[in-house]
This record gives structure tokens, sequence and C-alpha cells, in this order.
């Protein structure tokens, strides 16, 4: 914890656990969606799920996925920019077996037929957890700068990527792995001490068998 | 060992230094992120502009929330100030316009700074501006007083919570007072020590307070209470400047509060069941806005 978890962050009201952290978990799914999202469905549970409309959970959602920070001024009329930008969303309700109260699950469409589906929760104070990417298991808050590269589950890997990052100087200050099944594909999410950059990022892309890399960061 | 799970460490090492509970805080950190003084002091000082700017923004007339349940009470304060209709002077009426200004802003999806929280966001920025106005303070040091607030801040999220959904209204509204208590105490020249009988007279006010939103939105009553909680600061800030002590330490008030927090009862922490949005006017509020 430092001064700016306190005063501080700058954020659109009015709740930072379903307003900002609601932003962020749109950020990250959009994030990880190749192209520019076309469709947007988007599944709310529990205290998520029946005050969205007061709070603008729905407008924050939204602006998040389209790539907005949770300061910034345009999410009130998020909806409104979606519609012009072609982006067709549709919300739901729905129950999770012991999910955080403030759970969304966003399921999203790129014009290329790329999807992809994110559950995560607004955990308190506009932080969030990330808790399942395309059916794996995963733990993303998004704190730090945090690496996370999808890649073919074989021999290697690992330490190709582990390698390659401490070769730029950078430690690793939390690794995890999932896995959909043993063989398949996999998804390293790595946090970072320091910050990483796009080269970096890109030079991860070219090892073998990594099929995509994507760098979050804390806006 | 940090310095920010006790007040009397806090103080402590201010008064080792000879400084003020700012500049220690700042250089600490500064330390600990890895960053330069002048960064960490550039970064406060825009949350310090954002402040500015959501008193001007929750000030007008139209102002109104998504859920359309509040909205414009801060322009009505201003007019009671310029119409000279207050009881307690300008300066008092113009802390509570602040304090409702920035809150209704972050009711109707404006910018605004979490201080700690955005249920409790008009608290700090209210208290701060308006001294910086009434005194004439130079820019710095109203926002090197934001470091003396964030450090209150910090022992207070480590030892007893600064959610309303863990801790009741008094770990927000509560802790946004006490913060700003201090931030006030040190501003207007007191001791690091009176910071400390001024963070726990603020506090100890509003020990006990629910978490109580209509509807779960963060408006009734939290938009007045951050009028409320603004008053308190001042209460504990003058209170302490006057050399008026608190007799519980800080430090002890702050477990207090988190016994008392822990003892409150779930339909009293945000889940919006009990207290205030239990009433029929509440419950009536809620079926107008969400249906069912
Ligand atoms: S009543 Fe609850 S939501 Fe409102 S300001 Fe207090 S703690 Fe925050």
């Amino acid at each position: 914890m430092n001064v700016f978890d306190i005063v501080g962050p700058v954020m659109i009201g009015p709740s930072s656990s379903h307003t900002a952290g609601a932003v962020r978990i749109g950020r990250i799914a959009g994030a990880l969606l190749e192209g520019e999202p076309v469709r947007a469905h988007i599944l709310l549970h529990g205290s998520f799920a029946k005050t969205y409309r007061g709070h603008g959970t729905d407008k924050a959602l939204v602006a998040g996925i389209m790539g907005m920070a949770p300061s910034d001024i345009r999410i009130r009329l998020s909806l409104e920019i979606a519609k012009a930008r072609g982006l067709d969303v549709v919300f739901g309700k729905t129950e999770l077996e012991g999910a955080h109260p403030n759970t969304a699950v966003l399921t999203l469409k790129d014009a290329k037929g790329h999807t992809v589906t994110v559950q995560g929760a607004s955990v308190g104070g506009g932080n969030i957890l990330i808790s399942e990417i395309n059916g794996m298991k995963v733990e993303v808050t998004g704190q730090q700068d945090t690496l996370l590269v999808i890649h073919h589950d074989v021999p290697g890997v690992i330490a190709h990527v582990t390698n390659y990052i401490a070769a730029q100087g950078v430690n690793i200050g939390n690794f995890k792995l999932s896995r959909s099944r043993r063989g398949e594909t996999a998804m390293m999410t790595i946090e970072m001490d320091g910050e990483f950059s796009r080269e970096s990022n890109e030079g991860i892309e070219k090892l073998p068998n990594v099929i995509r890399s994507i760098i979050l960061r804390p806006e | 060992m940090s310095i920010y799970y006790s007040v009397q460490d806090l103080i402590e090492a201010a008064e080792r230094e000879n400084k003020k509970i700012s500049q220690i805080v700042l250089k600490e950190q500064a330390a600990e992120l890895q960053k330069p003084e002048s960064v960490l002091y550039k970064t406060m000082r825009e949350s310090f502009l954002v402040m500015h700017q959501s008193v001007s923004d929750g000030i007008g007339p139209d102002m109104r929330s998504v859920s359309g349940l509040s909205g414009g009470s801060a322009y009505k304060m201003k007019l009671a100030v310029e119409n000279g209709k207050t009881l307690c002077g300008k300066v008092f009426g113009r802390a509570l316009m602040r304090a409702l200004a920035v809150s209704e802003s972050n009711a109707c999806m404006g910018k605004i700074v979490a201080a700690p929280t955005a249920g409790s966001c008009g608290i700090l920025p209210a208290a701060l501006l308006t001294v910086m106005e009434d005194r004439g303070l130079d820019e710095r040091e109203v926002v090197m007083s934001l470091f003396t607030a964030s450090a209150f801040g910090m022992v207070i999220a480590n030892n007893a919570s600064i959610s309303g959904a863990q801790g009741g209204c008094q770990a927000e509204c509560g802790s946004a007072s006490a913060m700003a208590a201090a931030a006030l105490t040190e501003l207007a020249g007191g001791t690091p020590r009176m910071a400390a009988h001024a963070c726990a007279i603020a506090l100890k006010n509003i020990l006990g307070l629910v978490c109580d939103p209509v509807a779960g939105l963060v408006e009734i009553p939290c938009i007045k209470r951050n009028a409320m909680g603004v008053a308190n600061a001042f209460v504990g800030a003058e209170l302490a400047l006057a050399g008026i002590e608190s007799a519980i330490p800080a430090d002890e008030v702050i477990v207090a509060m988190k016994r008392i927090g822990d003892m409150m009862p779930g339909s009293l922490k945000e889940t919006a069941e009990g207290g205030l949005a239990g009433t029929p006017t509440a419950k009536r509020l809620k079926k107008q806005i969400f249906g069912e």
C-alpha cells in the first residue's frame, strides 16, 4: 500500500467497486481480444446484477472494453459511443456458484470472429481480480505490468520466456501457469516488478511455441 | 519496519527528525516506490487539481445523478452562502458546499479523487480547499498536506478498514474525516502530536456509523455524510489546535473502530438492507429506480 492507494485513484464516480473496478475488468477483456470488438455479451452476477444501472456499471464495463481508463470522462457516454462505433452490447444476469458478489463475465467478439471470455470481480476500492480467461483459471489483478502469454503446452516454453524476460533486466514478481488441458493451449500470467516495454513484448511473441503475448499495464 | 502501522510511530518519526509528517512521508514513499520526490509530488498535485475541478463540476444548478436521486444541493448551499444566510459564516458554509459539490459530482459520474473512497470523496477536498482559500495558503503546502492525510489513512487501512462493506461508514466517511482533521491541523501549523489528536477526536465522533445506502447507490445518505464529514474534520482540528487532547490515543481509537466494524451486522455494511436503506421511503425509491 502507498499514499496513492489512499488519496487516489482519480476516477469517474459513483463507486470505486461498481464503476472504476468495472472499467478495469472491461479493459482487460478488451486488451485480450485481437481486433476491435463488434459484439459484447455481458453477464452480471450478485450485486452487479442488482444495481448495475444505478451505479453506471454497464457504462463502465463497456467503456473499459473500448479501452477507456477509469478516469475517462467519456464513461458516462460509453453506451452511445459503442453504438456509434458499431459495438453491439447485450446485458444479462447470471448466478455463479461461489463467485464474489461483484462479478461480471464478458464475452467479446471482433470482426474476424475471434472471441475471448473473461470472468472478473471488482473486489473493493477499484481493485479487481480476473479469475478466468477462456475457461482457464487465472489470478490477474492488473496492478503491475502483467504479461499474459498464450502458448502451446510443450516442454521448454516457460524457460524460453522467463530467460528472455531476465535478459531484459526485468524481475518477475509473480508467475502462474494455467492450462485448459495438458498438452493443449496454456497461459502464463507474469507480473513484473518493473516496466516491461512493448518491444520486449514483441520479442516474446517471436519465441517458439508462443501464440500471443499481451501486456497489461495499470492505467 | 513501516511507519504506517501506528500513528504513534508516524508522529515519533516526524518528531525525531523535527519535520512535518508530510515531509517524512514524502521522503519515505519516494524511497519505497523508488521514484524521486518530485515525481510523487507531481502525482499528488494532479490529484489536487482534480479535487479542485470536481468542486466546480459539482456546483451547477442542473446536476442530476443517473438514478435521479440526487443533485443540486451544492448549488443551494452556494446560494445560501452568497446571500449571507448561513449560521456559521461563509467559511463553514463554503466547506459544506464543497463537500456536497464533490460528492454530487461523483454521483453524476463526474471525475473525482477517491479519498479514501469514492463515497467519501468530498471530505478531504472540502476541508483543504476551504482553509486554502480562507488563509491564502500556497498550493504547495496544501498538496503536501495530502501526504499527511494519506499517511493517517494508511495506518487506518492497515489496522482497520477504509471500506464501507467491511467496516461501515465509520470506515469511509470516518476515515476521510480523520485524515482531513490531521491534514488541517498540519496546515494550520499544529504539531504532529496535535494532528494525531485531531485524527483521534474526529474518528471517535463517527464511531459506529453504519453504511446503509438507499438502493445501494452512493447517494443517500452518502452525499450529506460528506458534509457532516468535513464539519467533523473541523471539529477534530479546531479542538486539537486549541490544545485539547483525546484521552484515547488514535491507535486505540482505530482498533476500536475495527472491532465495532466486525460486530456490525452485514445488513448495515453496504448491502442496502438495514438502516436508512430499509426505510419505507428508501424501498419506494429503490422500486422507482430498478423496478421489481
Ligand atoms: S453510507 Fe456506505 S456507501 Fe455511503 S459513503 Fe458511507 S460507507 Fe460509503
